[in-house]
């Protein structure tokens, strides 16, 4: 399967014209053509394409993703120790973590604000509360995350001061202790995570107020109204325990989705993360760091699968026995 | 209500978190940034940059974001002054034989490393054999190769002898930049700790970078001029350029570039910008053209080429695309400076010319008012990559040859598919592009006939035997005022045959925090960067560096 899919990409990869000495920058008088070709040799881009998956393939082998083109040979995965001890990060360890934070922080935010107005309105079905919050979401779900962005910045960072406009830290965060430096970080995250969830909620919370609503049409629903139980306990317990069940797939299915991020988000608010390291590296024709996240990217997605499958089946009795595929 | 209680209170402890933790600032008062400050040093610049540098080793990078901060890390032998003269940098004085072949360069006395190392011609003579050695992964090393013997006879001298004169030498040594022996010697140039981690001589030194983030450097006391009166200079990574205006405009950052629209249109409207933001224009070294592919007809007629020149209306372009922030120009050449011939003018708008020069190169207009010829009508694609000015400059050049019933279309395409899909293979009928190019006055690459090789920057295809002896000439002789002669009667042969229309040469726009002082305004022909070695930022103007953001 992986195979494939590398192959795939690999080819596709390369199906665009240019590769990483035709960048703008290079488009210079001073430098020659003959020095180009000369770099293109080095970087075995002058072979055929078949040979380069070849090397690829038995670099990947032994779990090695090359160091970047475009970058200066910066490893592509993890960190590298010279003979004298000088480390060299890599850039898919650099970038990780940050959209790892902020894409958990994201589907906590998704998850937890979803399931709740998404109850709400199928409790409430048909009333101002329903409609107000699907109104709500899908406002949410079409809104231009950049242009809101902007405006946010715009009102919280510049006229009010309350929030920084963009970057991960202040100046002189390194003189701060750790809480604060907790709270910095805190406060440069409030705005991209909650543009980011902005646009998750409408499908979640529609999920939910479907199922339940389904689910509040059932039998045992009314099997537990008749028994006398509080609303509040068949609604909670009995119900939006049943309804939730289909969101473990969407949780699985998210997974890869944790490694990616957003191009034009993290440009405006000035976040190095897997988005940008992915775009730029197109752009520049990076080869090796593209192969690399594309790569993680579907080893992910297949374990997603398998966890999704996995959870269904610890979450659901019914499953595990075989009573319903 | 288990949960719904959970969670107005998860929303309650969110809300007041905002409130705590957006302690608000003191509203600022106004401060009068006009007054005289006393220079003291100290302090910090903050500036922002669109892209993060690839590594500070100049001669493998090729990105301007590695060369700004690298320029500020080492030197070179020589460089420009402010009027663009070559100047003392690394090197006291340097001496050219009399058959013009051998270049003598005598270092100043008592340079040292960051890290305290003496820096001697070994240092000069080992980064000549780095640059020109075939396994350094360079694009830069053709220049070096021209030269025959490199050698360093004493610790404060280094000698060059050319095959043959070459007049651009001095123009290369004012970009290569002198890297450490002593560190370097055993190291892997293509792939080092060096290119994150420099030790240069120039008045900064490298502190922190934190990837994707900033890079931080601090002013180096080991340097030949002594240190800097700005401590720290701070680069932020801001990728969007409306988030650097943004935080521009909340204090955050002192020094950006903005575009004309920021200048001409949002400065002028807000008053409590102008108070302390500083603006700064200056002519940069590169043009923007519109350029035929010459082995296509009908772009082989000079009187279609020519008659295209008069049909474009070049202010127009200049007040449309640029906000009148630009200049018309008519060689190849900054304003102002000597190479420029300035006895050339720009072809003047006149439709009605070009129609007459249209109709002898055989045009006819069909009913539709189109131009036909053999049945034929006049009609071509413009190429150009994805850079917002240069589409709207191919719109604005569109309607005016429409009027004159040419049939132009746009096409906008990706920067590598658009050298390697239509550049090297000439697959294209005019583009629309720019180039940037440095202070030597020598455009063989460009121009020269032998120069139309796929990937060589000919691409056009242009060919004229007296351009291409004078380009010869002109790459041989030293002296000056006999040089600048050879460039005049090039550019005048330039225009005549119009193998590109000069559209404009755009102004380089930037806003500097009114803290910052020392800039000259307005600004020398180098540009206001030239003297940042003198910028101060006056003690109460400081920021205060935790509460900044």
């Amino acid at each position: 399967m992986l195979i494939g899919i590398s192959l795939i990409s690999f080819f596709i990869m390369h199906l665009a014209p240019g590769d990483v000495t035709s960048s703008e920058s290079s488009f210079n008088p001073k430098a020659s053509e003959e020095s180009r070709q000369k770099l293109r040799e080095l970087y075995n881009l002058d072979k055929p394409v078949i040979i380069q998956y070849g090397l690829w393939v038995k670099r990947i082998a032994q779990l090695d993703f090359g160091n970047s083109f475009a970058s200066h040979q910066k490893p592509v995965l993890w960190e590298r120790t010279d003979k004298s001890g000088n480390i060299t990060k890599g850039l898919i360890q650099e970038s990780l973590p940050i959209t790892l934070m902020i894409n958990l922080l994201g589907i906590c935010i998704i998850f937890s604000i979803s399931i709740f107005l998404g109850t709400l309105s199928a409790v409430r079905q048909n009333t101002w509360v329903d409609r107000s919050i699907t109104l709500f979401v899908f406002i949410g779900f079409a809104i231009p995350g950049f242009w809101l962005a902007l405006l946010l910045m715009y009102w919280t960072g510049v006229s009010n001061q309350w929030l920084p406009i963009s970057g991960l830290h202040s100046l002189g965060y390194q003189n701060l202790s750790n809480f604060d430096q907790f709270i910095d970080l805190l406060k440069h995250l409030i705005l991209p995570v909650s543009i980011s969830s902005l646009s998750g909620l409408a499908g979640i919370s529609l999920y939910v107020r479907n199922g339940m609503l389904d689910i509040l049409h059932q039998d045992f629903i009314t099997t537990a109204r008749s028994k006398g139980l509080k609303e509040s306990k068949i609604v909670f317990i009995h119900a939006l325990k049943n309804a939730i069940l289909p969101l473990i797939t969407i949780v699985g299915l998210s997974i890869p989705g944790l490694i990616g991020g957003s191009v034009i988000a993290e440009s405006i608010f000035a976040i190095p993360g897997m988005g940008k390291l992915f775009y730029d590296s197109v752009l520049m024709r990076d080869f090796p760091v593209i192969m690399g996240i594309l790569t993680i990217g579907s080893f992910l997605t297949l374990i997603g699968n398998l966890l999704a499958d996995i959870g269904y089946a610890w979450a659901d009795p019914r499953v595990r026995k075989g009573l319903v595929k | 209500m288990i949960k719904k209680f959970l969670f107005s209170n998860f929303i309650a402890i969110f809300i007041s978190l905002i409130f705590v933790i957006s302690c608000s600032k003191d509203t600022s008062e106004v401060i009068d940034y006009n007054i005289e400050f006393k220079k003291s040093s100290g302090g910090s610049l903050i500036n922002a940059m669109a892209g993060e540098p690839s590594n500070l080793i100049a001669m493998i990078a090729g990105d301007s974001a590695s060369s700004a901060i690298a320029g500020n890390i080492f030197n070179s032998l020589i460089k420009y002054d402010e009027n663009l003269n070559y100047a003392p940098d690394l090197a006291e004085s340097w001496e050219i034989s009399n058959n013009q072949k051998t270049i003598t360069f005598k270092l100043k006395k008592g340079l040292q490393w960051a890290d305290g190392k003496p820096l001697t011609s070994a240092d000069v003579l080992f980064t000549w054999k780095l640059i020109t050695n075939p396994n350094t992964r360079t694009p830069y090393a053709s220049d070096y190769q021209l030269v025959k013997n490199a050698y360093a006879p004493d610790s404060l001298t280094f000698k060059v002898t050319y095959e043959s004169s070459y007049a651009p030498a001095l123009d290369t040594w004012t970009s290569l930049h002198i890297l450490p022996k002593h560190i370097l010697k055993d190291e892997d140039i293509n792939n080092t700790f060096f290119s994150r981690k420099p030790i240069g001589s120039s008045f900064y030194k490298l502190d922190k970078w934190v990837s994707g983030q900033q890079v931080t450097l601090k002013a180096n006391n080991k340097s030949v001029l002594g240190a800097p009166l700005i401590e720290k200079l701070i680069s932020r990574i801001i990728p969007d350029t409306s988030s650097q205006f943004l935080e521009l405009t909340a204090d955050n950052i002192d020094v950006m570039n903005i575009n004309p629209i920021q200048y001409q249109r949002v400065f002028p409207a807000r008053k409590d910008l102008q108070q302390k933001i500083a603006l700064y224009k200056e002519l940069g070294n590169g043009y923007t053209y519109l350029g035929f592919n010459l082995k296509k007809p009908p772009f082989n007629d000079i009187r279609v080429r020519q008659a295209l020149n008069y049909a474009i209306d070049k202010d127009e372009v200049i007040k449309g695309v640029l906000l009148g922030l630009g200049e018309a120009i008519s060689s190849p050449y900054k304003p102002g400076t000597r190479w420029n011939n300035s006895n050339l003018s720009p072809y003047p708008y006149k439709p009605s010319k070009a129609l007459k020069l249209l109709q002898e190169a055989g045009f006819k207009k069909n009913d539709d008012g189109i131009l036909m010829k053999n049945g034929k009508p006049l009609k071509f694609e413009i190429i150009t990559n994805q850079n917002k000015q240069r589409e709207m400059t191919a719109v604005v050049i569109q309607k005016r040859l429409q009027e004159i019933g040419v049939d132009v279309s746009i096409r906008v395409i990706e920067w590598a598919s658009f050298v390697n899909r239509f550049i090297k293979t000439g697959d294209f009928d005019v583009v629309v592009l720019g180039w940037s190019l440095s202070l030597d006055p020598d455009q063989y690459n460009i121009w020269h006939s032998s120069q139309q090789g796929p990937g060589q920057f000919n691409f056009l295809g242009y060919s004229n035997k007296n351009v291409d002896k004078l380009l010869e000439l002109g790459r041989e002789e030293l002296n000056v005022s006999k040089r600048e002669e050879i460039y005049h009667k090039f550019s005048k042969y330039l225009l005549e045959d119009s193998p590109i229309i000069y559209l404009y040469a755009g102004y380089g726009l930037s806003a500097v925090h009114k803290r910052v002082k020392g800039i000259k305004n307005p600004a020398p022909p180098a540009g206001i960067y030239h003297n940042n070695y003198d910028w101060f930022v006056p003690e109460p103007l400081r920021r205060n560096e935790i509460s900044a953001r």
